[in-house]
Order: C-alpha cells, then structure tokens, then sequence
C-alpha cells in the first residue's frame, strides 16, 4: 500500500488545478452576467448614486477583473471565503450551516440508489430478456428522461396532498445537540427516537426524487458488468471447480463492482448538483437552495463559495472511488 | 475390462440450437476410458472434442443441450444427477484444465486463494490446512517461489505459471480424471512440452487418469495411451497410439497423418486433405466424412456407418470394416 500513499499525494497535487479551473470558471460565468452587482447590492433601482459607488469601492468592484479575482484568491488562501454583501455573514459560516443538510440528502439518496439499484440490475440480468428484465429497462428509460422537479411536484401532490401521509417541504426537528449537523445521526446519538422518525419522513420525498434519476443507469450497469461476467472464461471454469452458487457469486459480483463503483461516482456528482433543484422544490435548506439564493441576488462571494465546496466533494468522491478501485481490482496499481 | 473402466460414454447427443438451425456439435459418440491411462482425443476445429469433454460433467452452456446417451462414471449417470450432486463430482472427482490459462483464473483474487477455496468447497481441507496445502501444490507444479506465488494475483503471473496454478487448481482434490482441453494451446511453444511433461508427471504421483483434448498429433503421439480420432461430432477410429500411428484405418485418420509430419513414420511428402470441415447445421448424409473421402462407396453416401470393433481392440466406423448387412 506504499504506492497508494504515493498515489494520494500525487492526487492532491492535481486538486489544485482543477479546483483553480473551477474557480475561473464560476468566476467568469458570473461576472459576465449583464446586471449591476453594485446596485442590487445598495438597494435596487433607489439606491443613492454615493452608497453605491462606496460599495464598488468597498467590494473592489471598480477593479479590472483579473485583480478582483486575484484578490478573491488571496482571501482564500488565508481560509477567508469572504462576506456576502447581501446577508453581511460570513461565507463560510453559511455554508457550514447549509452543507449538512445537502450532505445527508446526499447520503440517503446514494444508499437509496444502491439499495434499489444494484439488486434491480442483478435481477434483470439473471432473468435476462423476461419481463422483469424490460420492466426494470422501463423503469431506467422514466428515470433518466423525467424532469426531476416534475416528479418532485408529483410526489409532493400523491404522498403530501392526495394521501396526506408524508411532509411536503422542510427539514423536520433539529435534534437538541447538534454533533454532525446531519439530523437522522444527530437525533440518533441524542437518543431522540420521536425526533428521527419526523426527520426521516421528511427526508424521505426529497431523497427518493434525487435517486430516481441514478436507479435506472445503476440498474442498467450493474446487468452489462454481470452480463460480461458471465461470459467470462473463470466463470465457466469456477463451475468447473464445482464452487456453490454462492461462492460463484461471490466472484461474480465482486468482478461487476468496478464498473458500477465507476458510475455511482458520477452519479454523487449527480445527486448533488440535482440537489439545486430538489431543494428549491421541497424547501430543503441545503447548499442547493442556498445557491439559487445567492444567485438571484448576484451575491458573488456565496457563488464561488458553494461552487468550491460542491467542486471539493466532487472531487474527494473521486479520489475515494479510485480508493476502491485499488482494494477491489489489484490489477490498478498507481 | 469391466473393472479398470472409469468412465463409459454411450451414444452421447449435444446439440445446439442456434437461430441458423440445430448444430449436431456431438452426434452419438461413444467410447471408454480405462483407469490409469492417457486418453485422447484428436480432431480438428469444430470436431465436437471440447464439447464431448465438457459435456461429461454436463457443462454445456445454452442453447446447446445435452440430447442424448449416457456417462457412466463409476457406474453412476452423470447425466441423470441432480444437479448438487454432480457439483460434488466437479472438481473433485473430475477436474477440468482450460486452454487459456489467462481467462480461466478470477483477475481479482490470489492464485493461493483459488487453489485453496477448490479444497474448502469440497471439503477436503479447511481453510487453515488449505493455505498449506496451497503450498505444497504450488511446489508439486514447479512453480518458482510458492510463498510469494501463493500471493500473486493472476497478472503478476506469467501464461505458463498461470496454467501450473490451474493444474494445481485441477490436482487439489486428486481427482479421478483430469480432463485437460487443449491445455498447451495457448502457451510459448517452449512452455508446451514443460506443461505437458508437468502434466504427465502429476499423473502417476497422484495416480490419476488424464483425458487430453488436442488438435496437436505431437502431442498425442507423445503422452497417449489411446486416442479417439473425432470428425464432425462423430467418432472416426478408436485405437492405442502404436497402432493408431503405425496403421491408421479410417481414410480420415490416414488422410491427417499425411497432413502433418508423422513422428513414428517418415511420409514422403505432406498432402492435405481435400475439401473442409462440413457446416454442421447440414450435415452430409452417410458417413460424414464421405465428400472428402478418397475411398468413398456408395453405401457411404446412404447410410452412417457403425462403430465395429475389430482385432486388437480397435473400432472404427468406416464401412471399409464394417459387414455391409443392410
């Protein structure tokens, strides 16, 4: 394992130009936007011509962009994420107010689309062309092509508004001690069992709508790598060998990770910039809604602060992905 | 003869449904194999000799399916066994050896490990005096370094070492037969003889019976003990190799002995046989080998010809030898 360390540490070098990528980009995307920062900032169209000129001044918006972003970049290096002009909090602070929540729906949504998406893929591939094969190729096609703020409404007018049995929007009870910021532990870890079951129903609309779209395209790999498996070689001769069944699964599965462990990455990737649009639509407080925020007020140092920590976890998701990739197929050596 | 038989192959049916049509891939083949002994079986590509082996412990993957006939391993039917039972067979009792060594083994776990969970599924150790066992098995097939190897994952290995592992793999339980497919195949031409030497030897120190399977005449003339020549899913001739090699019978035998260089006789020249392999889906009618066949009659044309014994233990299904009584 001396070359995983190796590995790990060549890794982190490359983190730094692709974070700074990242960076550039927000940065230009959002400056480019046709509208007054400045302005919006004072107050609107009313504002007084000297307050808004003191807070271009203020905020170094008078500077060429090149400096502005220099100096954004200066601040960060010092761990400073900045101040919204808007709200006047810290960044930083927002943020590790907000992630927790983007977090944890993040977390049950993956485990949801583990849970249905691997055995769905396995039993379409054992039962092979039967009509539960094309009942879960069914299932996948919805997924991938429903819009997922329809399918959030849907689900909020069937389980909230029809059948009255689960919450609509919010977050549910914030447990009394706040250890993690994720509330399903927290409640747990406080031993507040009324708690975690009001912040499981509420978790449960927004997490299921974020997982859909990913069930399918897991289900979908998870049949082709076991597909593939099967026809290889070592499985005939496993047969050979005389191993039971669950020993033959054994190498079958494990040989069928590596593809599906590729594709749940993306699919994080996925949860967490679909998280935008399934927490504007169930009020979830996360970084998604507070981004949405942040955008329509053009509040230039929450952007790129979201943006940072949404790109951070994209890339730590892949890194532990190329983790697992080594302990499973000692093939990949770095 | 009765006694030293081990296994009994009766009129054994394989086909395969394919869209094209159904592929008589093994049509009636019957034959035995004595304890103790080299047993193979020639034929070229698409001759029916891998899928005649692997049907013996029923290993015919869909949509081919075992259609007829009976084997006989020690006097049970393999081929009216439930299915666990037969398990208990495979890899114990009879152990395969694939051509390609590099798509046998599992990529993801150690050489050791896969020789070692043969042992524990058939409970013949357990997994504390399997590793052991690993050991010795890996110095029994002359691998270099059986500590480090026993820890090798298949691609550390080289194709040579990866084939000792699944002779290793096949001897772990010793076995009753080895049925070895092609097992030099895909190997360096001066890892062959190494193999199959290995081979040989494992043979007598675990006092086994091996079924090679091979299209090499090298090869059969150096290890057999008796060789059935295979042509289109039928039995040709079924011989011991001296006679085999020194009067071959069939036209089909005579007629590949001529095409490659005969290690017991010296041939003038080399002539290939004329015309190729039959499409399987429509068979010739008679005797299959007849288009090709430079002594063809016309009973030959009509009727399949019976598999005779004649002197010395030999049969052979030509209608050369056979009493025409129909």
């Amino acid at each position: 394992m001396a070359e995983l360390k190796y590995y790990l540490v060549r890794r982190m070098i490359t983190f730094i130009p692709t974070v700074l990528g990242v960076l550039v980009l927000v940065f230009i995307i959002s400056h480019m936007i046709p509208a007054d920062p400045a302005r919006l900032w004072a107050g609107g169209e009313k504002a007084k011509p000297e307050v808004v000129e003191a807070i271009r001044k203020k905020y170094h918006l008078d500077e060429p962009y090149h400096i502005q972003f220099m100096l954004y970049l200066n601040d960060l290096l010092k761990g400073d994420w900045g101040k919204s002009p808007v709200t006047k909090r810290s960044v930083f602070e927002d943020i590790a107010n907000y992630f927790p929540a983007t977090l944890e729906l993040a977390l049950v949504s993956s485990i949801l689309l583990l849970i249905m998406g691997i055995p769905l893929g396995i039993v379409s591939a054992l039962k092979r062309d039967t009509i539960i094969d094309h009942i879960v190729r069914i299932v996948a096609l919805i997924g991938v092509s429903m819009p997922v703020f329809w399918l959030a409404i849907m689900l909020q007018w069937v389980f909230y508004y029809t059948l009255n049995i689960l919450p609509a929007t919010g977050r549910g009870v914030a447990p009394q001690v706040s250890y993690t910021g994720l509330y399903l532990l927290d409640s747990i870890l406080c031993g507040d069992f009324n708690a975690f079951t009001a912040n499981l129903s509420h978790i449960i609309l927004p997490a299921f709508t974020l997982s859909f779209i990913g069930i399918g395209v897991i289900a979908r790999i998870t049949r082709g790598a076991i597909l593939d498996v099967l026809s290889a070689d070592f499985v005939e001769f496993s047969i050979a060998k005389g191993l039971t069944k669950l020993q033959l699964y054994k190498h079958i599965l494990k040989n069928a990770l590596i593809p599906v462990i590729t594709v749940f990455g993306l699919q994080f990737g996925a949860l967490l910039s679909g998280a935008v649009i399934t927490e504007t639509v169930f009020s979830w407080p996360g970084i998604g809604s507070y981004t949405v925020k942040a955008i329509n007020s053009l509040d230039f140092p929450a952007i790129m602060g979201s943006t940072l920590i949404i790109a951070l976890i994209y890339i730590i998701t892949n890194l532990i992905v190329d983790i697992f990739y080594a302990v499973i197929d000692p093939r990949i050596r770095f | 003869m009765a006694d030293n038989t081990l296994l009994n192959v009766e009129e054994l049916k394989v086909y395969f449904y394919t869209y094209a049509g159904v592929v008589k891939a093994v049509d009636g083949v019957s034959f035995d194999v004595r304890r103790g002994e080299v047993f193979s079986i020639v034929g070229e590509t698409g001759s029916g000799k891998s899928v005649t082996s692997r049907a013996l412990t029923r290993l015919i993957p869909s949509p081919g399916r075992i259609v007829g006939g009976r084997i006989l391993f020690e006097g049970k039917n393999l081929l009216e066994m439930p299915e666990e039972e037969l398990r208990k067979i495979r890899g114990k009792d009879i152990a395969y050896i694939f051509q390609d060594p590099s798509s046998s083994l599992d990529p993801l776990f150690t050489s050791g490990y896969q020789i070692a969970e043969t042992m524990t599924v058939h409970a013949t150790a357990d997994w504390k005096n399997a590793w052991k066992r690993v050991i010795e098995i890996l110095k029994d097939v002359a691998m270099p370094d059986p500590h480090k190897r026993a820890k090798s994952y298949p691609h550390e290995l080289s194709g040579g070492m990866k084939q000792r592992v699944v002779i290793g793999i096949s001897v772990s339980n010793k076995p009753k037969l080895i049925i070895a497919d092609e097992p030099t195949t895909a190997l360096d031409v001066s890892v062959q003889a190494q193999i199959l030497k290995l081979l040989l030897d494992l043979r007598k120190k675990y006092d086994t019976t091996v079924m090679l399977i091979t299209h090499n005449l090298g090869v059969v003339a150096e290890v057999s003990d008796r060789v059935l020549v295979m042509y289109a899913g039928r039995v040709a001739e079924i011989a011991d190799v001296y006679s085999l090699f020194g009067e071959p019978l069939h036209p089909y035998t005579i007629g590949l002995l001529k095409a490659v260089p005969n290690p017991l006789k010296r041939i003038e020249r080399i002539e290939p046989i004329p015309g190729s392999v039959p499409d399987m889906i429509n068979v010739p009618s008679g005797c299959r080998f007849h288009p090709r066949c430079p002594k063809a009659m016309d009973i030959c044309k009509r009727e399949q010809p019976p598999l005779v014994q004649i002197r010395g233990g030999r049969s052979v299904a030509c209608w050369l030898y056979a009493e025409k009584n129909s």
